[in-house]
């Protein structure tokens, strides 16, 4: 399949990569990768830190050139058409590059005329995100003085106000509270529902079950790539056990000397609250052992729960997978 | 007092690495020491040599032919173009052509015999430097030429020619210390100084800083140091390297500009380091106020400045106005360069300089005492 | 001699900002049992940094008490800092100085004997998983890295309490995982009493006591699992084919709590699970909105969270304490 194809379709495919390949010198950063998204869908990009996460998106972007392979963004070229891409193409990374010392209205208009919007487009613009991101009322306020919640979602209006068809972004959340994120994921959605796809990254896996697909990409290989619900299924290695103990701590102390004794195969044992979390293969096989092993020692077991695991867990899981296979 | 000397070291042991790995620290602290020195005592030197000079020998005897020769000799001036008149040669002077003209008037060698010789030089009043090595040159020159005149060395100023101010040729000036007037006899003992006040208030300014901004300083706070083993910390490795580029420019002073140290070393040293004190307290000041590096090195600049402009280094102070006379009297160099000089080029010893050195006294004080103040242990 | 590792009691902190003064904490109160897990959670700006710092003594108080192991937070300062590690949000270690460096530095600073040093550096390196890492630059480091540094650097004296500001901010979700199952590590082995600010509901669970903070005041105070249960009734999800028009239809219905948006998803919150959701699937099939499996799903400690600020704002503003329109004002 070639670039003029897409372009003379008229569904084009508004993210394509096809085994897209970075080195940087001996090391591989992105390691033919392949996957693409519809239009109007919410694409979850996730992986570790250094897994080949930004490279991606910068491939994309084309700011570097793949070394083998190609990306696709609204059908155009990222590395041969990059102008193109990027009149198309909403960027918001998490450094939220809004000037702090402009209004909330200066800064709208500063992307928009970057963007080279006409007058009477940046008028309609302007109060279309102004209303958008909830800052009516404080359209004059110096950015710099906006808290978190705020300053995200004018960064969000600025990075689109030129109406893009596909939007990237890169961990737009990091230290916003739990209500803007609900609030900035409500806008991605309404963004999503007028069409526009969007490829986003974020290390809060609870964030990340909200994406309609997700991509787990670690030590630059794509690992996994699916709905949340069926990632769940498929990905997790083990099941998780949640166990309820009159004395946690000292449960976990005895748990951990059986993981390393190897006498029950836990993947994880971990303190979490009151409770612990172990992954074993199979629940109802280890339930009664691990029971027993904390009866003996006089630990009065409340419950022994097989809990659903949480996209966190399917994501450690998978990485680990890929870790335990090189 | 819980002062603990393994914080304190542990403390100057960070400090000192980091610095060694701060690769823009060392090249700032080679590049003031060097680029200053060399600089404003090659570059900056303001005795002009080789002015380009009309002559309109109105004369034309051996006697103001030699006169002019011996201009000629002087390196000051070049004899590059020959005039029939002043009005052509306060033209060449407003076209630029040259930056001096002599006008020798008729029967000069008549005159010199008779004592009453007088000659006019037109300097470039557009170009200060120029009209004050010509201005003093000229009269120099005429002196050494053994003749009984005066000489009229008037400025003249960019497009409004005006010939005023003669200088009456009788001006015996005896010059001490410095016979040659070299000015790098002159500079170096106050770029020394300069040297130093910008590197101990510019680096004591950011030492502080950098670690609010990277965030250590909120780390570190929350231990058991305590704020004089901070400050020490800070200022102990810092006045190491201070007195290193003392040293380095007093060396090079000595040894490769040449110019002689009269006075006592020993006392020079510990004057010195009552001024560091003084600068590193500054610098404390300013970095318990600035928030960014960016502020603090701006705040430094403007020592910087008073440094260059308003404590004597280059310009005499006893011309200035009295406020920025005042506004000089706030930075340390004002001092040291007076005692700098004594010492280094007079040779006078702690009689002549305690005034100068007891100011120094205060001010470190008042610094260290209101940085002290300010700079607290908590981070409101 | 106070039983309580953390304490404080009607503690409130102003600033001056300009003329007016702002209260960043605002008659706060809040205990912590040794051996505890404790997180304070909250919007941006609600003072959990501020009641951090105000606590370990690195800013003043305006008035009430606060105190760390029963030393004063303003008097016995030192005595709070010798015995307590501390991991700043802005958190950085000094970036030119390695890992070791960087140990060696926080032991020399913390009085740790040579003997001590020698023993502890290399189990604390081994327990963060740097060994292997010991001789590159702090600045080299990845964020995962950096902050187990941080972790094994304010670990150094062995300090009874650690107080972690948000230590896991920017830190991928495998190191993240790490760093908590360290946090675990210590609670289970050496009774560390950890306390934690964090803006992350997952964190928050992994906590044995959570305290929520609103506007300077510590509004729940509980343990996760009852946090939970504070919240009134069940909680429906579903995607609905109309997003706007079913989360109005869902607001107005009777016996619907709370209503909130979870991405494409409404969350709806019944006090009657069996009654209410066929009422509200007749409703909603009664406006031609079509929807996927509509199921009870589990509260969650963020679920818990938002409805908790929501019905704070609501009880704030009825009051008429409130008259302007804080941030939180947007619809959830």
């Amino acid at each position: 399949m070639s670039a003029e194809l897409f372009v003379t379709q008229s569904q084009v495919t508004p993210i394509l990569v096809q085994n897209l390949t970075r080195r940087f010198g001996a090391f591989t950063a992105v390691d033919d990768v392949s996957f693409s998204v519809q239009a109007g869908e919410v694409f979850g990009w996730l992986g570790p830190n250094g897994a080949g996460k930004t490279t991606t998106i910068r491939m994309l972007l084309g700011l570097i050139k793949p070394s083998s392979g190609s990306a696709f963004v609204s059908g155009f070229n990222s590395a041969t058409q990059t102008k193109l891409v990027h009149a198309h193409v909403g960027y918001m990374s998490q450094q939220f590059t809004l000037y702090n010392d402009l209004t909330a209205m200066q800064n709208i208009r500063f992307y928009g005329g970057v963007h080279g919007l006409s007058s009477d487009e940046l008028r309609q613009r302007i109060s279309e995100i102004i209303q958008m991101a909830g800052l009516v009322g404080r359209e004059n306020t110096l950015t710099g003085s906006l808290s978190g919640g705020w300053k995200q979602r004018l960064a969000l209006g600025c990075a689109i106000v030129h109406h893009p068809k596909v939007v990237f972004l890169d961990e737009p959340t990091a230290g916003v509270d739990p209500i803007s994120r609900r609030q900035f994921w409500e806008l991605i959605y309404q963004m999503a529902k007028d069409g526009v796809t969007v490829l986003v990254t974020t290390h809060y896996m609870d964030e990340a079950e909200l994406c309609q697909r997700v991509g787990f990409i670690s030590a630059g290989r794509l690992v996994a790539l699916d709905s949340v619900s069926q990632l769940k299924l498929t990905q997790m290695r083990g099941q998780v056990l949640e166990i309820n103990v009159s004395d946690p701590e000292k449960a976990v102390r005895i748990l951990k000397a059986a993981q390393q004794s190897h006498q029950v195969p836990l993947d994880e044992v971990a303190l979490y609250g009151a409770q612990i979390h172990a992954v074993v293969p199979d629940a109802q096989e280890y339930n009664d052992a691990i029971q027993r092993l904390l009866t003996q020692d006089n630990i009065r077991v409340n419950s022994i729960e097989w809990i659903a695991p949480t996209l966190e867990d399917v994501f450690i899981s998978s990485v680990k997978a890929r870790v335990d296979a090189n | 007092m819980q002062f603990d000397f393994q914080r304190l070291g542990a403390l100057m042991r960070k400090e000192t690495i980091q610095i060694l790995r701060d690769r823009r620290f060392i090249m700032l602290f080679l590049g003031l020491t060097f680029v200053q020195l060399f600089v404003y005592s090659y570059a900056a030197s303001r005795t002009v040599y080789h002015l380009p000079m009309a002559v309109v020998d109105q004369s034309q005897d051996p006697t103001s032919r030699s006169f002019v020769q011996a201009l000629v000799n002087s390196q000051y001036f070049d004899a590059t173009m020959y005039l029939d008149d002043q009005s052509q040669a306060k033209q060449a002077i407003d076209k630029s052509q040259v930056k001096a003209a002599l006008i020798i008037p008729p029967h000069f060698a008549a005159s010199v015999d008779q004592h009453s010789a007088n000659f006019l030089m037109l300097l470039d009043g557009s170009d200060q430097f120029a009209v004050r090595s010509g201005y003093s040159a000229a009269g120099l020159v005429a002196q050494n030429f053994g003749l009984q005149m005066s000489a009229e060395s008037v400025a003249l100023t960019g497009a409004m020619p005006s010939l005023s101010d003669s200088l009456p040729i009788n001006t015996s000036t005896q010059i001490l210390y410095n016979p040659d007037l070299n000015d790098k006899w002159f500079v170096i003992p106050g770029i020394i100084g300069m040297i130093l006040q910008t590197l101990a208030i510019e680096q004591a300014a950011i030492f502080l800083v950098r670690d609010r901004e990277w965030g250590t300083m909120e780390q570190i706070l929350a231990t058991p140091v305590r704020q004089l083993e901070l400050i020490l910390s800070k200022m102990i490795p810092l006045s190491i390297l201070c007195l290193l580029a003392f040293g380095i420019s007093v060396g090079l002073g000595i040894f490769w500009f040449g110019v002689p140290f009269h006075g006592n070393l020993f006392l020079y040293f510990w004057l010195a380091l009552l001024f560091l004190a003084s600068c590193l307290g500054l610098g404390l000041v300013i970095s318990t106020r600035a928030t960014t590096q960016f502020e603090a090195e701006t705040s430094s600049m403007i020592f910087m400045l008073f440094g260059l402009l308003l404590t004597g280094l280059f310009y005499p102070r006893t011309g200035m106005p009295l406020i920025p006379q005042l506004i000089g009297d706030i930075a340390p160099l004002t001092y040291f360069i007076r005692i700098s000089r004594g010492i280094y080029m007079k040779g006078v010893g702690l009689s002549f300089v305690w005034g100068d050195a007891l100011i120094l006294v205060i001010y470190t004080l008042i610094v260290v005492g209101i940085s002290s103040k300010t700079f607290k242990m908590r981070l409101d | 001699m106070n039983q309580f590792a953390i304490s404080a009691t009607n503690l409130v902190k102003e600033f001056k900002a300009n003329k007016h003064v702002v209260t960043a904490i605002n008659g706060l109160s809040l205990q912590v049992a040794p051996g505890e897990t404790y997180g304070l959670i909250g919007p941006d700006g609600a003072g959990k940094t501020t009641t951090t710092r105000v606590i370990l003594g690195l800013l003043s108080r305006t008035s009430g008490e606060s105190s760390v192991l029963g030393f004063d937070s303003m008097n016995d300062m030192y005595e709070i800092r010798k015995r307590v590690g501390y991991i700043a949000q802005q958190f950085s270690l000094p970036p030119p100085l390695t890992v070791m460096e960087n140990m060696l530095f926080f032991a020399g600073i913390h009085s740790v004997s040579s003997e001590q040093q020698k023993k502890r550096i290399p189990e604390l390196l081994a327990f963060a998983g740097l060994s292997e890492f010991m001789n590159r630059l702090a600045g080299k480091l990845s964020g995962g890295m950096k902050k187990k540094l941080a972790l094994a650097c304010s670990l150094i004296h062995e300090p009874q309490v650690v107080m972690l500001d948000e230590p896991t901010l920017g830190v991928d979700p495998v190191s993240r995982r790490e760093f908590w199952n360290l946090l675990g590590n210590l609670r289970a082995e050496r009774g560390l009493t950890i306390f934690v600010c964090t803006h992350y509901m997952d964190e928050a669970e992994r906590c044995t006591r959570v305290g929520l903070m609103y506007e300077g005041k510590l509004i729940v105070d509980d343990s996760p699992a009852n946090i939970k249960r504070i919240i009134p009734g069940h909680v429906l999800e579903f995607m609905p084919s109309d997003f706007a028009a079913a989360r109005k239809l869902c607001n107005e219905m009777d016996g619907v709590l709370e209503v909130q948006t979870y991405g494409d998803k409404l969350h709806v919150f019944v006090g009657d699970v069996a009654k209410r959701k066929p009422q509200i699937e007749a409703a909603l099939a009664s406006q031609g909105i079509t929807h996927d499996n509509l199921r009870e799903i589990e509260v969650r400690m963020e679920e818990a969270f938002i409805s908790l600020i929501r019905r704070q704002k609501e009880s704030v503003e009825q009051d008429g304490m409130l008259t302007q329109k804080s941030e939180m004002s947007g619809e959830i």
